[in-house]
């Protein structure tokens, strides 16, 4: 099996889905003939031609609005955000079109749109460049979000988001795109909504998403060795749609929940999942569900604070040894 | 201003106590160290003693009653002050009576074994209505799954000590209980289906001979430590057979010395004693405990000796033991055993033994293997010394005296070859009993 970079992995989803139909294009500020911010999008314009890769304007809700538009009357587009913290200049669009437009038209308009682009802190680009709003569109009934931790689900999701044919947020990460994964050669899709079982467990269930459940994974890995902890990651891949099954069905054999995110913690993800599992599966709870994520601040631009800001795998250590 | 008397934590393990007795009555005033109640901990009974001056106000503890460590049990005021207003001198409700009926009530499971599903909103019912005004700290801490899984079982979660983070009862607890026994250590948890296992298996109900046994402090300290001891630590066990002609020889000259001079006499027991705190100073690893993640390896031999009495046992420790004399250790020994029968010893002369001796010779016992009394790593088991058949060194068979000493280690601690040579040891002392005394 090949092992290849996440950012190769989603450059390969995308060339697959221009190839298989003639109606996807590409969007974006300098995703074209700079081969993208992120060189996400490196040489398909070359490849493809302007046909298929659109330079836009630096105007978020201009080209948004554009997309959502195009997709309306039958094409596929991917729009790239630079940062996915400039879908605040865009969100009239994002929420009020993308995700009222099949309601509003009463099932009568599709809206077959992927809006993608890194959504993470810890890089030192500073507060407004560092945004996670995976929370917050996720909260807009009509949208759906994903957040690939690697390059096997980076392809999957990306190829089933552009064939979906309402509009899929999909939210990658800056440190994950150099890093490296198996990925099968032949096509491959992964469903939205399907959470994945990193690592069994019987002790307690990480649930995270994004880079977090690398972070997870590592704790995971510390927890066994130095401990005799075996916690069970899960992986949610889609945070909307939500895998609640496997999130309880987890927990009924662990009896006990750390949810792990990037993201802010006031009305995050976590918030969501702990709640749901209080819910469906108290009687099975062996001790409070815990919940780690970014310390509640702006990112921080200190780089030595700005370390200290996202969970890492000691905060989740130490929180797994509160509960255990 | 009026102080509250608590039940005092008379000992490390000590988590109830009963107030044998009252020494004062209301009214009675109290100096600093009078005597005024005496108390039966898990190990011994105590006089408790006053730390403030005052009047003996009121009483909330009758005797024989059985109240967990920290609960109040009387009130002190300054003499002319007024008693206490009855709502704040109202007794805790927790209080445990010791009466059959009550009994009954808290472990159905025992007596009534068809009403397993009731017991446990029964007696938070109970609990609610003794006290109106609703103290939601007299809930029992417990994790939702705990609970479920007590319903299911008929546990009492009143009844239990929660092992969680903040002591929180969680599943294990209440399977531990629910099998009659009490958590050993961080085990981890077992798959959900013995716990339906452990639902199916019926509680006996109690014939019309048969007797329902209460367990006293110290059975359930034996039952826990034990079974703590057992279940977590990885004993091997040695044994080896001790020829005690020597041995039997030596101790009647010496005692027979000391009648004509008017001391008193030693035992086989105190030779065994004195050879294992020899033989421990020679195999310093047999003289220490596992704490994870180290080994702690003691510098003196504090000698602990099983001695049974009444209620159960307890292993009174010889401080030293490496620094005292076969006399100085018999007399030690002695009177140790002696306030062991009588339960007077007091917590710090059972307590932080590194080596154990369980002598059951005495009961015709010729071998057996003791359990570790942890976090020690080592107990030698004693036989009794019988006369049998042996081959001697000009290869004729006669009548020898012969021993068999029985060793169970911690393989944490004490590896097999550590073990062997500690048993060679005591095997050679015992052998040359003149050795030990130089």
């Amino acid at each position: 099996m090949a092992v290849i970079t996440y950012r190769e992995a989603l450059k390969q989803a995308l060339a697959e889905e221009i190839e298989r139909d003639e109606n996807v294009v590409i969007l974006g500020e300098e995703v074209a003939q700079y081969n993208g911010a992120y060189k996400v999008t490196e040489g398909l314009w070359k490849q493809y031609g302007d046909d298929r890769l659109i330079d836009t304007p630096i105007s978020e809700a201009g080209f948004i609005g554009m997309g959502i538009g195009a997709a309306m009357l039958g094409l596929r587009p991917v729009m790239e955000l630079m940062f996915w913290s400039f879908a605040y200049v865009t969100y009239d669009q994002i929420v009020n079109n993308a995700g009222c437009i099949r309601y509003m038209s009463g099932g009568l308009i599709n809206l077959p749109i992927v809006i993608r682009g890194p959504a993470n802190a810890g890089t030192n680009v500073g507060a407004t460049h560092s945004h996670t709003p995976e929370n917050m569109l996720a909260n807009m009934p009509g949208l759906k979000v994903v957040c690939p931790a690697t390059a096997y689900d980076a392809k999957g999701l990306m190829k089933t988001a552009i064939r979906d044919n309402d509009p899929v947020m999909v939210m990658e990460n800056t440190l994950l795109y150099g890093e490296k994964w198996e990925v099968p050669e032949e096509e491959y899709l992964i469903p939205l909504g399907l959470a994945d079982v990193k690592r069994e467990g019987s002790d307690i269930t990480l649930i995270a998403h994004g880079r977090a459940v690398i972070t997870c994974l590592k704790a995971a890995d510390l927890l066994q060795a130095e401990h005799d902890i075996r916690a069970e990651v899960i992986d949610l891949r889609s945070i909307r749609p939500l895998d609640e099954t496997t999130i309880l069905s987890s927990v009924r054999k662990t009896h006990r929940a750390l949810v792990v995110e990037e993201n802010k913690p006031f009305c995050g993800v976590g918030a969501q999942i702990a709640s749901m599992i209080q819910e469906q599966a108290f009687d099975d709870l062996d001790a409070p569900i815990g919940r780690i994520s970014s310390i509640d601040a702006p990112a921080i631009y200190s780089p030595p604070v700005e370390k200290k800001q996202l969970p890492d795998a000691p905060r989740v250590i130490a929180k797994v040894l509160e509960i255990c | 201003m009026s102080i509250n008397i608590e039940m005092p934590k008379l000992s490390d393990t000590m988590t109830e106590g009963t107030l044998l007795k009252w020494r004062k009555k209301v009214g009675d005033s109290v100096e600093v160290g009078d005597v005024i109640a005496e108390v039966e901990t898990d190990k011994a009974t105590m006089e408790m003693e006053a730390f403030d001056e005052g009047v003996l106000s009121e009483i909330f503890v009758e005797e024989g009653q059985k109240v967990d460590v920290g609960q109040k049990l009387a009130i002190l005021t300054e003499p002319g002050e007024k008693k206490p207003t009855k709502a704040e001198s109202k007794p805790p409700a927790k209080a445990k009576a010791e009466t059959p009926e009550a009994e009954a009530k808290k472990e159905p499971a025992k007596t009534a074994p068809a009403e397993e599903n009731k017991p446990a909103p029964k007696a938070e019912e109970e609990e609610k209505e003794e006290q109106p005004s609703s103290d939601t700290s007299e809930r029992a801490k417990a994790s939702p799954l705990a609970r479920k899984i007590a319903k299911e079982l008929g546990v009492d979660l009143g009844n239990l000590k929660g092992s969680g983070p903040g002591n929180r009862i969680v599943r294990d607890d209440v399977l531990a209980a629910a099998h009659g026994a009490t958590k050993a250590g961080k085990a981890k948890p077992e798959p959900v289906t013995t716990a339906k296992e452990g639902a199916a298996v019926p509680v006996t109900a109690p014939g019309a001979e048969d007797k329902q046994l209460p367990l006293s402090g110290m059975r359930k300290t034996i039952a826990a430590r034990l079974l703590e001891s057992k279940t977590t630590i990885p004993h091997y066990y040695l044994q080896a057979e001790i020829d005690a002609e020597p041995l039997t020889r030596l101790r009647k000259e010496i005692n027979a010395a000391a009648e004509s001079a008017g001391r008193p006499k030693v035992t086989i027991n105190d030779f065994i004693l004195k050879a294992t705190a020899v033989a421990t100073t020679r195999v310093p690893l047999a003289n220490a405990a596992f704490q994870g993640e180290s080994i702690l390896q003691h510098g003196r031999v504090q000698l602990a000796c099983a001695v049974a009495i009444e209620e159960g046992l307890v292993t009174p420790v010889i401080r030293d033991a490496d620094k005292k004399s076969l006399s100085e250790i018999s007399a030690a020994i002695k009177d140790l055993a002696t306030r062991a029968r009588s339960k007077k010893l007091k917590p710090e002369e059972y307590q932080g033994g590194t080596i154990t001796v369980s002598n059951l010779g005495g009961y015709g016992v010729e071998h057996f293997f003791a359990i570790i009394n942890p976090p020690q790593s080592v107990i030698v088991s004693v036989g009794a010394i019988v006369k049998k058949p042996v081959v001697n060194a000009a290869g004729q068979i006669v009548v020898g005296e012969r021993m068999m000493l029985g060793l169970s280690c911690d393989h944490r601690v004490v590896d097999g070859a550590v073990g062997a040579q500690f048993l060679a040891e005591l095997k050679k002392l015992l052998e040359n009993p003149p050795l030990m005394l130089i």
